[in-house]
């Protein structure tokens, strides 16, 4: 576990879990709110959501680092409350990684609320149970393939993500050097042997993880139609 | 308006698109009051609204004096506050917890709440005792239909609303659950506002009936008063003419497998039912059920004929129908006969007849739904 090749792999899954538990916490009351509003603004809200979907990484990243520059509202924010930049810092990329892989969260999220619906909410309602009670006795068990979705749709890709986290995020050991950066950087000094070990490293976590994404996903059963 | 009356009170209007419902109405919190009416009609709209689920609309609502909603209904208390069980037409029942997992659910959100409804209780009433380790998927529709109104009354109700609970049922599984529906007010003390356009399930359970018409309360009042009206604008598809009336058990006869009825002291013969000598059951009889006759006929096969007084005669002019009200020793009874009949045999107000009933249809408790046939 000392092998510092293998650094950016520890630092890419932290960065990956950190990103996927933060959004879902973000996401679920996001994607219920646009699953369930009636109101006209919802449209406009969902074209935000997806924005990262189709914009070029590199004009995610170029606004991020004009947003979170030490001299802008946020970034000097950031600065004054914990004497560091976002730019260039694992932080950022958190920052970043979470805006990026929204849409990967509440999407998935999105569609199961509203495959099932609004009669088991007003049901638990009937049944005494509030509306925090009845989201997570009921809503929440109902949805679990959802949640799964999500929860391996963000992990991936924000384990995949290079242009913003180059922009952003640069190459520093330890704190911003990811997977993909590092992968990059061997390749671009040919060392091919550690390019090789990263990039099959990757290519088996990814296949252990879609496969364990099938194999529960046969295993839990369909609450819906 | 006193303040703690035993009913429930509202004053509601809602509109969308061209539907606008308006009604004022009191029911007591005795027994079953039926809202019928045809789709469309805002009943089921009206009981969302009672429920909290529906919030569109503005007004009132109150239960004893307890304010529900006063003005916007956005604002009005939530469904979870208000202490009501419902039962959908779809039972939705949970999928991820098994029958007991559902009744479970209720029981434990209503542990603070005075009751005295038990989950041994309703699993005897409702016989769910070898359901409860099954799964909703499982079920049969009637078998669901009767966790979901369980669950509900787990909940320890005040008033317990059902949205047409019967009507995603076929024939055979409406009887298994009737009668269970039918005994819910008086052996759990629940009084039930119960939404149908099927004026059998008024006749055989409801005490009560409020009568809506395109957002409108057309009539209301006892079953056997409303029903006895021949003028209700109501789509004559789904409301047939007919009349209620409530005879008591005199007799059981084995042998020919019948059961004798007394209707303020004639006999009414119908198949046998289960059900206690002394005990009453609403029966139902429809017009086209109903032939007169000017004389007591002998020799027929019709057992129940019944004399009474001819009230009203009512030609319907274009059709070949003329609805005859007859008066049976105090209750109401209505025939629909040809307009050729009726001035043939000169039947006119005061006039001593025989009503010939053809078929009977009752409240089955624990008999078999659906029309009893003519008896022998």
């Amino acid at each position: 576990m000392t092998l510092p090749v293998l650094d950016p792999l520890w630092l890419t899954l932290r960065l990956a879990g950190l990103v996927t538990l933060i959004l879902l916490v973000i996401g679920t009351p996001l994607a219920w709110w646009l699953a369930t509003t009636r109101w006209r603004i919802k449209s406009v809200a969902e074209a935000i959501t997806a924005l990262p979907l189709v914009l070029p990484p590199t004009v995610l990243g170029f606004y991020f680092l004009v947003f979170l520059s030490p001299n802008s509202t946020l970034g000097g924010l950031w600065f004054n409350a914990t004497g560091s930049n976002l730019t260039f810092s694992f932080a950022g990329l958190v920052f970043c990684s979470v805006i990026y892989s929204l849409p990967f969260t509440v999407q998935p999220l999105q569609a199961t609320f509203e495959t099932l619906g609004r009669g088991y909410w007003e049901t638990a309602a009937t049944l005494r149970a509030s509306p925090l009670d009845a989201f997570l006795t009921v809503i929440s068990p109902l949805a679990a393939r959802g949640y799964l979705t999500a929860i391996v749709l963000t992990f991936a890709h924000t384990i995949g993500e290079f242009g913003v986290v180059l922009m952003v995020g640069g190459n520093i050991p330890g704190e911003t050097k990811v997977i993909s950066i590092a992968i990059y950087e061997h390749v671009e000094t040919i060392r091919y042997a550690e390019a090789h070990l990263l990039s099959a490293g990757l290519l088996a976590f990814s296949f252990l993880v879609l496969l364990f994404v099938y194999v529960m996903n046969r295993r839990f059963p369909v609450h819906v139609g | 308006m006193s303040a703690d009356r035993d009913e429930l009170a509202f004053d509601l209007r809602i509109a969308f698109g061209d539907f606008a419902l308006a009604i004022k109405e009191t029911v007591p919190l005795r027994g079953i009051t039926a809202l019928f009416g045809p789709s469309g009609c805002g009943k089921s709209t009206l009981l969302r609204i009672l429920a909290g689920l529906e919030r569109g609309a503005s007004g009132r609502i109150a239960l004893r004096g307890e304010t529900w909603q006063e003005g916007d209904g956005r604002k009005a208390l939530p469904t979870h506050r208000r202490g009501i069980g419902y039962v959908f037409q779809d039972a939705r029942l949970f999928p991820h917890l098994d029958v007991a997992g559902n009744l479970r659910y209720a029981e434990t959100r209503s542990q603070t709440v005075v009751g005295t409804i038990r989950f041994e209780q309703v699993v005897e009433a409702l016989d769910l005792g070898n359901l409860l380790r099954r799964r909703a998927p499982s079920l049969s529709g009637g078998e669901r239909q009767r966790v979901a109104i369980g669950r509900t009354l787990l909940t320890r109700p005040r008033l317990l609303l059902m949205d047409e609970p019967l009507a995603s049922l076929d024939f055979k599984r409406k009887a298994e659950i009737l009668p269970y529906i039918a005994h819910l007010p008086r052996v759990f003390g629940v009084p039930i506002i119960y939404v149908t356009h099927d004026i059998d399930e008024v006749a055989r359970l409801a005490d009560r009936m409020i009568v809506l018409q395109k957002g409108r309360v057309v009539a209301s009042g006892d079953v056997e008063s409303v029903l006895a009206r021949a003028d209700l604008p109501v789509d004559p598809e789904q409301y047939e003419p007919g009349a209620a009336l409530t005879a008591k058990v005199v007799g059981h006869d084995p042998h020919y497998q019948l059961s004798r009825l007394d209707l303020h002291g004639q006999t009414v013969t119908v198949p046998l039912v289960d059900a206690a000598l002394g005990s009453t059951l609403h029966l139902r009889i429809r017009a086209r059920d109903v032939a007169i006759a000017t004389e007591r006929p002998t020799a027929i096969s019709v057992r129940n004929i019944l004399a009474g007084n001819i009230v009203e005669v009512t030609m319907r002019a274009g059709t070949p129908h003329a609805d005859i009200l007859l008066d049976i020793g105090g209750s109401a009874l209505r025939a629909r006969i040809t307009r050729q009949s009726a001035d043939e045999l000169q039947l006119a107000p005061g006039r001593a007849v025989y009503a010939v009933v053809k078929s009977v249809s009752f409240d089955a408790l624990a008999s078999v739904y659906g029309d009893a046939p003519p008896a022998p």
